[in-house]
């Protein structure tokens, strides 16, 4: 590629273009590259990379494939292929009724028909990766700031703040009372906004939480309700895990705190939920944005048109969705098998000598090193969590990657993998506890 | 009924007490707020705690006061917008403007908790005719047999020419490439895990292979220099925050597509400059036009990152030749700008002439690449929109890199990936629509513009696109946009046709206006002539 003159200096680009916001460059995704260099397979690569830092489900993939199999008119377009026409051609940012309805009844189903989600209050986005971008570009202005508590989602950085210009003020929490968020805390990180001058629009917590794998008590989503109404700002739950939660009756929606206070002031909260998680269909890119507000929900809506969901898609699901024999039989069997799951892990570590935060949902869980640090701060984890990397061969993601206050805390996901692998990887650990142990017993001899 | 009420923040008023919004439930309880809302700051006034104080509430009270009686002043009417003391008036006043009017019924709707600037500027209802004549066709369209008294949808540019076509390629085709594995067993991995979010590769390689084969062979497409998107609306947004920053400014010639409005500018705070193009040279580009424009813009302190041209143009229908796209490259280097070459329409040609896109001059000649940026789609010319399928290719790097980590917000859905792979590398059928395709297109093409004439209205000569850019401006009085919004509003609302007016486009002359006729079928051609007859008639 030619450049005519010397003098000139490249064509320039924006800021958005050169900045480092999306964050690929922090251990979290180093980790895939190492993964992806050198993955783990049972027969080919028996020493690969395992990767353990995508909360990927993939317990339930036959039951899906067991409804296409059964039901391949769900994506023929019914058996006289006259929908296909209609379907081709629909792009309405509305989004197709038949699915809307569909996943309002699915969230329902999750939340064990504990609370009621109206269709035309669902808006659809490509993936919550761009329903939490959406909200944070309609909630706030740039330099405006969301209070997300901590250890977040370590793509929050990237989806909340790249192209928004919005911050991320962060709400700290610690082991002391397992990482729940207190009053004290949302406090501390209003006031530390305001001290630098940043006006604060919402708060954003995930529940189920994402890297704790905890569901939030009742009484703390009071709290933060009434904290968000005193200050007259957002509240926006991602509840993206919560059909992965192994007890249905241990998760809280804040759907249902709402409820029971009869809608009051519900029109500052939204509800962010996609099919990555529950469903594990992340290639299908479907996102939802819940909101009780009526502006909120009309400019999402709008704002949509540049993350449609493919019509195809939305048939398809629309079809799977509906059928709540399906539907319902899913929710339990996933369940239960991420409980087994998170059983089989929890037990493998706790034989290695390795404890975890009590947890009770999503696809990981959220691991605590902190006894091998070498030095108790961020370079003693990313330390120890490099030799995990590269002697044991486990990609785990460190908790200062998702801002964690207390170093040594590591989230490790076991849904995406087989069983026999997720063996291979406790007895990896296993091995590797071993070893230290020994050169500890060396060292004190 | 609610009613919208000057929201106060506690913070910034310390010796208010909040005081709580009236709950969604009814006049009853709208009736004891009210009192409350007059008892309370009273309260804070007659307990003040010294001169400082009194001072400050007592002029505040009072001015709440004054508002509280404007507000009972204009309490009968639903829409009642009371001024607001807060600093942000403006953007309040259209909050309760359009949420007390649009939901009365339904929980939690009315609040006073505040969205963005941007939001606000979204949710104000859509003023352009381009819009409001789809949303208006859209909720009474023409049938046929079933609404014969609908309105007939010309305002939108979409290929329903050859969807029979697609219908029986997925008949015969469709289960075997969505799941089935190889060996008939069916794997939903494929399609269910995690995608790359710019697009899978096989998918990259189907879609560059149908670019080049739409585009008449003449020039190849290179997988790793594309991005997928969600439609070409993510695409050309998408590209915009990559090249420019908030506040700059992008070159448009004049007409153009009144999407661009909405889909550059919203999130991004871009500027769209018009160039404009005028009838007596046909609507050509010309760089004198470009370079003033660009003067002007920097006299203004406005930054020109680029230019956007769209070829085949929309709206009117004609493609950029080989002189005018060397002349583009020139002005864009010395300038040291980008440019952006919309090339959704490029297989929906009908004329003599063939289409020559940006890739193909660049491959040829050795400009530097860095500055070319190409939009593409799978809406027009496969007659696919509702699958959301957008291409960004770009020979700059950065631009990709960037691209392609932007692309996780808009990704296109992995099993419509593997419908489409298995379409687009059909080639033998993918050469059969494409010929078909533009046969049908031309009929129509002649046959509507014949039909125009009959009633002494002329289209521009235009070789491509899925619309003619017709001159109506003999029909309209007097001679300026008012006008011509004039008819447009008489063809929508008497005439029963939507068609798009200029000025929703930025036409600088009235009276143009783009007619869509590949949604229609031939005899439906007469009924439009009909139409547009009985309203010019009259």
């Amino acid at each position: 590629m030619a450049i005519e003159t010397d003098q000139q200096p490249p064509v320039g680009l924006s800021r958005v273009a050169v900045s480092e916001t999306h964050g690929e460059d922090s251990p979290y995704f180093a980790g895939w590259k190492a993964y992806d260099e050198n993955p783990y397979d049972e027969s080919k690569n028996p020493s690969g990379v395992i990767q353990m830092g995508l909360a990927e489900n993939q317990v339930s993939f036959d039951l899906l494939e067991e409804f296409l199999k059964q039901h391949s008119e769900a994506s023929i377009w019914g058996n006289k292929i006259s929908g296909f026409r209609e379907n081709a051609l629909f792009q309405d940012y509305h989004g197709l009724q038949s699915f809307r309805k569909a996943m309002a009844s699915f969230m329902e189903q999750i939340r064990g028909g504990r609370a009621k989600f109206d269709p035309d209050r669902v808006v659809l986005t490509a993936g919550a990766t761009a329903a939490n971008e959406l909200l944070t570009f309609i909630l706030a202005d740039p330099g405006d700031a969301l209070l997300v508590p901590t250890p977040y989602y370590p793509g929050f950085d990237r989806d909340l703040r790249w192209r928004t210009g919005v911050k991320i003020v962060p709400i700290h929490c610690d082991s002391s009372n397992n990482f729940q968020v207190t009053p004290q805390a949302l406090e501390a990180a209003y006031n530390n906004a305001e001290a630098m001058n940043i006006k604060v629009r919402g708060v954003l917590i995930t529940n189920p939480s994402n890297p704790l794998g905890t569901t939030i008590q009742r009484s703390v989503l009071e709290e933060i309700l009434d904290f968000v109404t005193r200050k007259n700002i957002h509240l926006v739950s991602d509840e993206i895990y919560s059909g992965s939660v192994f007890s249905s009756s241990e998760f809280v929606s804040i759907a249902e705190v709402l409820e029971a206070r009869n809608n009051k002031g519900s029109e500052r909260v939204h509800i962010v939920y996609s099919l990555s998680k529950d469903l594990g269909l992340p290639g299908f890119r479907v996102g939802t944005i819940y909101s009780y507000n009526d502006k909120v929900v009309t400019t999402a809506r709008r704002m949509s048109s540049f993350t449609l969901i493919s019509s195809q898609t939305q048939h398809l699901l629309a079809s799977m969705l509906s059928d709540k024999e399906f539907t319902q039989n899913y929710i339990e069997t996933n369940r239960e098998r991420l409980r087994k799951r998170y059983g089989m892990i929890i037990q493998g570590l706790r034989v290695a000598g390795i404890e975890c935060l009590q947890g009770n949902a999503g696809l990981f869980c959220w691991m605590n090193l902190s006894p091998l640090l070498e030095t108790p701060t961020r370079e003693g984890e990313l330390a120890l969590w490099n030799s995990i990397l590269h002697e044991v061969k486990l990609n785990i993601s460190p908790g200062s990657s998702c801002h964690c206050s207390e170093p040594g805390w590591f989230r490790v996901c076991f849904a995406n993998m087989s069983e026999q692998t997720l063996e291979v990887a406790l007895d990896r650990i296993h091995q590797f506890m071993k070893r230290r142990c020994d050169k500890e017993k060396l060292g004190h001899v | 009924m609610n009613h919208s009420r000057s929201r106060r923040n506690p913070t910034r008023e310390p010796d208010f007490p909040t005081v709580k919004p009236p709950s969604p439930g009814g006049s009853s309880s709208g009736g004891a707020g009210a009192a409350m809302r007059l008892i309370v700051p009273l309260q804070g006034v007659v307990q003040g705690r010294g001169g400082l104080i009194l001072g400050s509430i007592i002029p505040g009270a009072l001015y709440y006061f004054f508002q509280l009686y404007l507000k009972r002043c204009r309490s009968a009417k639903p829409n009642s917008n009371p001024p607001s003391p807060s600093s942000s008036s403006a953007q309040l006043a259209d909050l309760s403007r359009s949420s007390s009017r649009s939901n009365l019924s339904s929980r939690g709707s009315v609040g006073p908790v505040r969205v963005s600037a941007r939001a606000n500027s979204i949710a104000k209802p859509n003023a352009s005719p381009y819009y409001i004549g789809l949303e208006m066709a859209s909720e009474d369209p023409y049938d046929r047999f079933d609404n014969p008294d609908g309105i007939m949808q010309l305002g939108l540019s979409e290929n329903r020419l050859s969807l029979d076509l697609i219908e029986t390629w997925i008949l015969e085709n469709l289960e075997r490439s969505m799941i089935g594995g190889a060996d008939g067993h069916l794997n939903i991995s494929g399609i269910a895990t995690y995608q790359p979010l710019d697009g899978m590769m096989e998918m990259k390689i189907a879609v560059a292979g149908f670019m080049s084969q739409v585009m008449g062979t003449t020039v190849s497409f290179d997988p790793s220099r594309l991005v997928l998107t969600s439609g070409a609306t993510p695409a050309i947004e998408t590209l915009c925050f990559c090249l420019a920053d908030q506040g700059n400014a992008f070159l448009v010639p004049t007409p153009y597509y009144p999407g661009f409005d909405r889909d550059m500018k919203w999130r991004t705070g871009v500027e769209l400059i018009p160039v404009h193009c005028r009838s007596s040279d046909n609507f050509a580009l010309s760089v004198t036009a470009l370079d003033q424009a660009f003067n002007q813009a920097r006299k203004r302190g406005q930054k020109v990152r680029g230019i956007l041209i769209s070829n085949p143009s929309n709206p009117i229908g004609n493609m950029l030749n080989k002189e005018t796209l060397y002349s583009l490259l020139d002005f864009a280097r010395e300038k040291n700008i980008h440019i952006i070459s919309d090339e959704i329409f490029a297989g929906s040609t009908y004329g003599s002439e063939e289409f020559v896109s940006m890739a193909e001059i660049l491959e040829s000649e050795d400009f530097d690449k860095n500055r070319v940026h190409i939009i593409y789609g799978l809406s027009k010319d496969l007659s696919l929109p509702g699958f959301r399928v957008g291409v960004i290719y770009s020979f700059n790097t950065s631009v990709l890199a960037a691209a392609k980590k932007l692309a996780r917000f808009s990704s296109v859905s992995a099993p419509t990936q593997r419908i489409l792979i298995s379409m687009l590398s059909d080639t033998r059928f993918i050469q059969r629509y494409i010929e078909t395709t533009r046969e049908r297109i031309k009929k129509m093409y002649v046959a509507f513009a014949a039909g125009l004439k009959q009633l002494g209205i002329e289209c521009t000569k235009s070789s491509a696109g899925l619309y003619c850019w017709a001159d109506m401006s003999g029909l309209i009085r007097p001679y300026n946009e008012k006008g011509e919004l004039e008819l447009w509003d008489k063809l929508l609302k008497i005439g029963k046709i939507n068609i798009t007016p200029g000025s929703a486009c930025h036409c600088i002359e009235p009276g143009w206006f783009r007619c869509c006729f590949t949604m229609l079928a031939e005899e439906d051609i007469p009924v439009v002539i009909k139409r547009i007859q009985r309203v010019v008639e009259t």
